[in-house]
């Protein structure tokens, strides 16, 4: 018998191993390695600080979205030894591996900037990247009378780089139907240059930022926040004041990827860009959050991800040439208020640009505009979180992204159609 | 891309100014991007932070990020950012004629 072991069983683990249960021959045990006893469904973090109330559908019990013939451990990862081909769990059992996929994910690490987690964290600091901080934001954000709300992003990488956009854009019209929007400032801060990292997207959000009343504050490397004095200060000791400051703390890979020394200094995975390889190792491959890939930290980026993965540890196994199959492909709704979204679809090398998807000329979501459709999708994407994704059935959506249905036009064209 | 001459010497660019090709770059050019960046003249403190940046990338086959400089390179974090203002992981491998470090994107 041979032994293929996943660690993290999270979005990207789950959908790999449900993939391989149907490829993987009788001779091999297909084992996945996590300690949370739930699965969270992330994207459904966004909605709760504004009171949805729907906690008991963004988590289920993990061993309901485990195929049948994928045996799961419930220990956390200690260290994996590339070299023995072992992964030691805490309580000194280890699990040998003839090939190895991590997928841990990436982390909230709050305690990495001075001052953050003091006194005032989940009173006037807050956060909506765990269950537990984006509860407690709810009830922040119910007693909030007026003031000045801060959304800080502290470093990059972070998951789903539009979801602090998002949060700004749900909480504009969160005031607005509370009728206290003129009582309340809000402000975005950010290390990047711009509300977005690609070119025509920043100019069409920074636009919408605009027009909702959203100030931005940029390229804002935060040193320390000040809790008493409330207030974040930068390295080059800029201060911003607020009343209440919702943080997007610093994100790293899991712990055990750093001390096993498979990590960079955040302690995510270098791994091949194309072919998913961890670098270095032949025996083990990495996908979703956990990698240090210059794509999007998404869902749908780990979904299209699986595809390739799933293919490549078959041919691995075969003895063939990995494919160089996998663009970076990504693709996430922005929701942006009033019962509306955007759609974006990129890769490595291709930056969002408006049209339609996924039928050219037709859609029906529409790329880099705002539609009632495209937030309906946004909604319906728990149902196919669950019921396709997670379970890993056919899409009709390829891997690869496709220029179909894609208008290509400059950051000039998109300013000009913005005014 | 675009074709820019920094230094007596022609390279291709990207559209926000680095260097396609790493091998290409001469302090001369280091000193031209400084001075089209605003940052010139380059003092000691920024070739200590240019030659960690340079020899990382070449050992690691990739720039590397802000944090990675501030823990390595021995000039801290607070300063990097009064000689390399803004954006100091960019600005750096910028001028170190290296791509954009990935934790950017
Ligand atoms: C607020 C928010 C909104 C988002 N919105 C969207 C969206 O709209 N669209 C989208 O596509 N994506 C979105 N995302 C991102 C998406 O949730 C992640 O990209 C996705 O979950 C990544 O999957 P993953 O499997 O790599 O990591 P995860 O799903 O985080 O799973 C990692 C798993 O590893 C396990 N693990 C950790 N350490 C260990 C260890 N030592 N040993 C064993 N197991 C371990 C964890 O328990 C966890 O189950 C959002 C994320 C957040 C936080």
């Amino acid at each position: 018998m041979k032994n293929l072991s996943i660690i993290g069983a999270g979005a990207a683990g789950t959908m790999v191993a449900n993939h391989l249960r149907r490829e993987l021959s009788a001779d091999w045990i297909l084992t996945v390695i996590d300690p949370a006893p739930e699965h969270l469904y992330q994207p459904g973090l966004l909605f709760l600080p504004f009171g949805a109330r729907d906690e008991a559908k963004i988590r289920r019990r993990r061993g309901r979205t485990l195929g049948r013939g994928v045996q799961w451990i419930q220990r956390p990862v200690q260290l994996v030894d590339p070299d023995k081909r072992k992964v030691m769990l805490e309580g000194a059992e280890s699990v040998s591996y003839d090939l190895l996929v991590i997928a841990s994910g990436s982390h909230v690490r709050p305690e990495e900037t001075p001052g953050l987690m003091g006194s005032e964290w989940r009173r006037s600091i807050h956060d909506f990247y765990t269950l537990e901080g984006a509860l407690k934001l709810r009830e922040a954000l119910t007693e909030f009378r007026g003031g000045r709300i801060v959304l800080n992003v502290a470093e990059m990488p972070i998951k789903c780089p539009v979801a602090p956009m998002e949060w700004l854009f749900l909480a504009d019209a969160f005031f607005r139907k509370r009728g206290i929007r003129d009582r309340v400032e809000l402000i975005y801060v950010t290390p990047l240059d711009g509300a977005f990292t690609k070119p025509v997207c920043n100019v069409r959000l920074s636009h919408m930022l605009k027009q909702k009343g959203i100030h931005l504050e940029t390229e804002f490397g935060l040193a320390e926040v000040d809790p008493d004095g409330q207030k974040l200060v930068s390295y080059d000791e800029r201060h911003v004041q607020y009343d209440l400051l919702v943080s997007i703390p610093v994100h790293k890979g899991a712990e055990f990827i750093g001390a096993s020394g498979l990590g960079n200094d955040m302690n995510f995975i270098p791994t091949d860009k194309h072919t998913l390889r961890v670098k270095g190792q032949d025996h083990i491959f990495a996908l979703g959050d956990a990698t240090d890939l210059p794509s999007s930290k998404a869902g749908s980026v780990a979904h299209f991800q699986s595809g390739v993965l799933t293919r490549n540890i078959m041919r691995a196994i075969r003895g063939q040439s990995l494919l160089m199959d996998f663009d970076g492909h990504a693709n996430c709704f922005i929701e942006t208020g009033f019962g509306k979204a955007l759609l974006i679809d990129f890769n490595y090398d291709v930056q969002p640009l408006p049209g339609k998807f996924p039928v050219p000329g037709f859609g029906p979501f529409t790329l880099l505009g705002e539609s009632r459709v495209n937030h309906l999708g946004k909604l319906a994407f728990r149902w196919l979180y669950w019921n396709f994704l997670m379970p890993a059935r056919q899409l009709p959506i390829s891997d690869q992204m496709s220029m179909a249905g894609k208008q290509v036009v400059t950051e000039e064209e998109m300013m000009k159609a913005a005014v | 891309m675009s074709i820019r001459s920094y230094g007596g010497q022609s390279v291709e660019v990207n559209d926000e100014g680095f260097l396609l090709d790493q091998a290409s770059w001469t302090p001369a050019m280091a000193e031209a991007i400084a001075e089209e960046t605003g940052l010139a003249p380059l003092t000691e403190k920024h070739w200590k932070v240019i030659a960690f940046c340079r020899e990382d990338a070449a050992r690691e086959g990739q720039a590397p990020g802000l944090r990675r400089i501030a823990k390595l390179s021995g000039v801290d974090m607070k300063e990097l950012y009064k000689l390399f203002p803004k954006g100091p992981g960019k600005l750096a491998a910028r001028i170190s004629g290296l791509p954009k470090p990935t934790s950017c994107v």
